[in-house]
This record gives C-alpha cells, structure tokens and sequence, in this order.
C-alpha cells in the first residue's frame, strides 16, 4: 500500500489552504496519509489535518521549529523519511514548500516536482503537470527516485471538504537538530495584517497602470514633484480597488506596470515576473493585457476586465467586459455588489 | 568579501511560445538575461561595493548563456565564468545545484553565493535552496533588503507570503534576491564594451573535478495548454450605475462569489 505523506505548510499556527487541498489530493493517489506538521504548541493543526482526511500525523514539537527555518524544518523531514520510506511527500508551493522539499531532495537523494496542477501515479512513480514559462508551456515530469517530493499549486487541486468527526493517531517525533546547531536566528517579523495571500485567494482585483489616471484627486501640497504627484493619486486609486476587493472577500494585485511605477508594492504583482495566480474571479482594472500579465492570470475562471481602451489585449481573454473609465465604474460596481451580497 | 552569483538565459518574457514535435519555439524573442537575475546580479554590486569585495559571475549553460555572462559583466560583475557540458544536458534541478556548489568551491573563499528568485523558463526556484544545501551552508531565499552584514555573519529581511521574515545567519549562505532588493542598474557604456571584448572561459565538469550528478527527475512531454475558450459579452449601459447593476448581476450569476 501506497505512504504518501503532506507536509502541513502553516504561519504561527495558521495553515495555507493549500495545505489541505494536498492532503486531498494525497487521498486520490490512494494508500496511507500521513500529516506532518512541524512548529511549537501547533497540536491543533494536527486536528485539522485529520478533518481534511489524514489517516495519522507526525508532529514535531521543539523550539528549534518554534520559528520556520529552512534548515531545521528540512532536517526532520529528511530524517523522518529516511526511517519510514514514504512514497511520496505532497507540499503546498509555498516559499517554505519549495524550500524544504528542495533541502530535502539533496538530503535523500531524489527529486523534486515542483509547482503541479496535476498528479497521478505511473506504476511505481508519480508523473506530474508543471506548467512552465509562466504556464504558457505544459511539462509532463516524472521522478525516478523514492521518495517522489512533490510542490502542488495551491487552488489546482479543488477545495477540500472537511468532517470534523474524523480522527487519528498523533505521533510525537523529535527534532532533527538542537536550536543552537542551527546556522539561522528570526529576529524579527514585519505581517502585514488583514493581507490575503494572491496564491490563496478566490478573488482578485488588480490595477494597471490606468489606475493613475485618477482625476478628481489633489494631492497635498507637500508633494511637488509630478512623478510623486502621479503615485500618490495611482494610490489612493488601489485604496479604492481595495474597497472592491474588501467586499469580495479577495485580494488586490497588480500588473508590472504598476508596480514599476512604484503604485503598489512588488508582493502584488501577478504576471509572469510576479505571481502565477488562478482565482475563480479576477477583475482587470486599467490593465491593457501585455503577454506577460495574461501568462500570470490566464488560468483565472472569470475574468472581468475594465479599461478605456476597446482594443486592449485583455479583453480578449475576459468574460465580461466594459469599455470605460474604472474610476466611474469601480465605485458604482462595489456598491452594487455590496448591495447584491447583502454587505 | 567574495560574491558568486549565478545566472541564467531564457527567452525573454515577452515571448510568445509554441512547440513543435516537443521543441519550445520562441519566434523571433531574443534572449536575455533571466530577469530576476538582474536583482541578484545588483545585490552583488552593491554588496561588493559597499565591502570591498570582487563578484564573480556564473552561468550553467550553452554558448547562448555567454550572453547572460556578459550582460553581468556590463553590469560591472568582475569575473564571467560559463560551465558548459554535454552531460549536463538534461540535468534537473538537483544535478544543476551540485554543479554550481562544485563552483562555489572551485572558486574558493567564496562568502555568499547569490540566486535570482527563480528562472523565467523552467519556474523551479530550487536552485538556491538545493545549492545551499549541497555546500552545507544556510539558504536565505526571498532576500528582500540587507540590514548587515560583517564578516561571518549577515541579516537579511525575507519577503515571504506573510510579510517580512529578519533573520541572521552565520556566513558563508547562499542568496536569493526578490525585486523588492533594488532596481538593477543599466549596462554602463564602458561596461558594455569592456564586456563584449571580455573572454569568457569554460569550465566542463571535469575542471569542476565531479562527474555528472544524475538527474532524477525527467521531462516527457511539453505541451502547449489547452487554447482558452471564452465567450466574451461587452457589458453596456447609459451610465456606469446602468453598467455597474448589468455587470454585478452578471458576475453573481457565474456562481463563483
């Protein structure tokens, strides 16, 4: 019978979303799921796991994993699978996904698939989907060796339904490595609160370089400078698609454009120098559509575009489109929707 | 201070993409340097700057990746070595990271080595981590800014999904850079010709003293995704509430709020 462990990718207790669909995903390919899940006082998260359909959790428990560090997560991972021979790790593609699963290949010797959207077993190994270019392009990949470590795309794999009455057997596991032989210190935290992940989100409103075309605002009279004139008015226009996207429950984006013109933080930018996102609405607001923007988004299930320009590119690719001014129509549409949902 | 930095050439991101017979075509799109390369490529200069050091740049490549070489050297990268082996063909990510450690050490008294965040083509991202860990020495992924660094030891913020991550870390560590770091410079005009006059020596595995890692994941099959099928509807009104009302009806009617 197939041992397929899922790495439980949490911040301070909170797990991705991801986490979960890869443990459903993990279900699929059929055989035992195991649940790892690493940090200190997370015994929740091991809970959690067994709603989502963890047949057992291994739970490292130390304050050498109190503070995500690559080097002490990765340690146990590859300790833990050199005793028990997993078939396959699944990992949300997160930054600390990514990087535990990339440590833990060289520790075991085996290779790593990183960022699938499909999955599915190939006799004794596992072939994947990775979508490459920026999703462009679709590679088939395969991994010879055991364990197969496996990145999934978070949002690929379909929302998990969780049953709270399930449960399983906690195994305690001890750390690989004592907090002082570690290499690393966190020091310190800057969370941007109230931030919805790109990666996670079900929504996305994102702004383009039309955004600075905000005409009714004066920016205070201590900027002088055009250029600082023109970010600040393109600012107070995201506010204004935050309040969009406030009320969709999503998250605001960004093309490069605006993020070039020092708009919008880089953390924002979706394309193909940016985030690979697949939300199930994504609104386009003064963004015209340049190939690399559309690799970044072209997986979205309804994308909405509105811009000045009836032949921007990216209408083409929206299901809904209006040709106008999004600082006429982002209003009006928010307190429409607001209205619709009751909010 | 001694600074590798590793980059790469793809097709430049503008480029629009088909495969035949499971060959990548990229029309007429030039070449370029991996752009998130460009940021690791400025965070070495300015390191190297700031604390008297030499950068070295590195590529793993064809002929092609000379270009990518030079590119950095324009930027102001003092030394340009390409690795390039028919065995490396079609090394995966793993097999490429112990071929870039084996730089690192061919080199010698290297302090930090420093990635892009990841490649434009192949989207792995794991070259940093995997190099790090070859070389036994810590990964900083998603350095964001560079508070300090000393000898021996380094604080760099991480700009990971949930905000800033401070971390300090003994040296040497392995890098890589996110856009957030700074804009990279332009070529200069002496760098460009100093550049296009620079040797560019090879270095096979054997001159790496290793031979070829074995590459443990492989490619089967390149496709192009499925064309998209939509069915656009432009939403029109008299006014934007008339378009406003049209268009929320619509979007609560495609049943994905």
């Amino acid at each position: 019978m197939a041992c397929i462990w899922v790495y439980v990718d949490h911040f301070k207790g909170t797990a991705l979303p991801a986490s979960y669909e890869a443990i459903a995903a993990a279900k699929t390919l059929g055989g035992k799921v195991t649940a790892l899940v690493f940090g200190q006082g997370v015994d929740a998260l091991a809970q959690t796991a067994f709603h989502y359909g963890a047949d057992e959790v291994l739970l490292g428990d130390d304050a050498s994993l109190a503070d995500y560090r690559a080097e002490a997560y990765a340690s146990l991972l590859s300790k833990l699978a050199k005793e028990q021979q997993p078939d396959a790790v699944l990992f949300p593609t997160s930054i600390r996904g990514r990087e535990i699963a990339a440590m833990a290949a060289i520790d075991l010797d085996t290779g790593v698939l990183v960022d699938v959207t499909e999955i599915s077993k190939d006799g004794d190994n596992f072939a994947a989907t990775h979508p490459i270019y920026a999703g462009k392009l679709l590679s088939k990949v395969t991994v010879s060796a055991k364990p197969a470590l496996i990145t999934l795309r978070g949002r690929a794999f379909g929302k998990p339904v969780a049953d709270a009455s399930r449960s399983g057997t906690v195994t305690k596991v001890a750390a690989a490595v004592a907090d002082g032989d570690l290499p690393t210190k966190v020091v310190d935290y800057a969370t941007v609160e109230g931030r919805v992940s790109l990666g996670d989100a079900g929504v996305i409103v994102s702004g383009g370089r039309g955004v600075a075309n905000n005409p009714a605002l004066t920016p205070p009279a201590e900027i002088t400078d055009e250029k600082e004139k023109e970010i600040w008015r393109a600012q107070q226009g995201f506010i204004m698609l935050g309040e969009l996207a406030q009320t969709l429950g999503g998250a605001v984006g960004a093309s490069r454009a605006a993020v070039d013109a020092g708009y919008i933080p880089y953390a924002n930018q979706v394309g193909q120098t940016g985030k690979v996102v697949s939300p199930d609405l994504y609104i386009a607001l003064g963004i015209s559509g340049a190939i690399q923007h559309l690799a970044g988004m072209r997986t979205s299930k309804v994308i909405v575009a509105i811009n000045k320009d009836p032949d921007a590119p990216i209408f083409k690719l929206a299901r809904f489109g209006v040709v106008g001014d999004l600082y006429e129509i982002v209003p009006a549409l928010t307190k429409a929707l607001k209205e619709r949902l009751g909010k | 201070m001694k600074i590798a930095v590793f980059v790469k050439q793809v097709p430049d991101s503008a480029a629009k993409l088909s495969v035949d017979n499971g060959n990548v075509n990229w029309g007429d799109a030039p070449l370029v340097i991996n752009p998130w390369d460009e940021y690791a490529v400025e965070a070495a200069l300015q390191l190297a700057e700031k604390h008297n050091g030499e950068v070295a740049a590195i590529s793993l490549g064809g002929e092609d990746a000379k270009e990518a070489l030079k590119h950095a050297l324009a930027m102001g990268a003092g030394s340009a070595t390409l690795i390039s082996d028919p065995a490396l063909a079609n090394a995966d990510a793993a097999a490429a990271a112990k071929v870039f450690a084996a730089a690192v050490q061919k080199l010698g008294g290297v302090d930090l080595a420093i990635f892009g965040k990841q490649a434009i083509d192949s989207d792995t991202g794991l070259a940093p981590a995997m190099t790090a860990r070859v070389l036994g020495w810590p990964a900083l992924s998603m350095v964001a800014a560079i508070p300090s660094l000393e000898a021996g030891s380094i604080k760099v913020e991480r700009a990971i999904e949930e905000g800033r991550q401070v971390v300090e870390s003994k040296l040497p560590a392995v890098l890589s850079i996110v856009k957030d770091f700074a804009e990279p410079r332009y070529p200069s005009f002496m760098g460009i010709r100093k550049a296009s006059k620079a040797e560019v020596p090879v270095w096979s595995l054997g001159d790496l003293g290793i031979s070829a890692p074995e590459s443990k994941v492989s490619w089967t099959e390149i496709t192009a995704p499925a064309a998209r099928e939509v069915s656009n509807e432009m939403v029109t009104g008299a006014n934007a509430d008339e378009i406003a009302a049209k268009l929320a009806d619509l979007i609560i009617a495609e049943g994905v709020l």
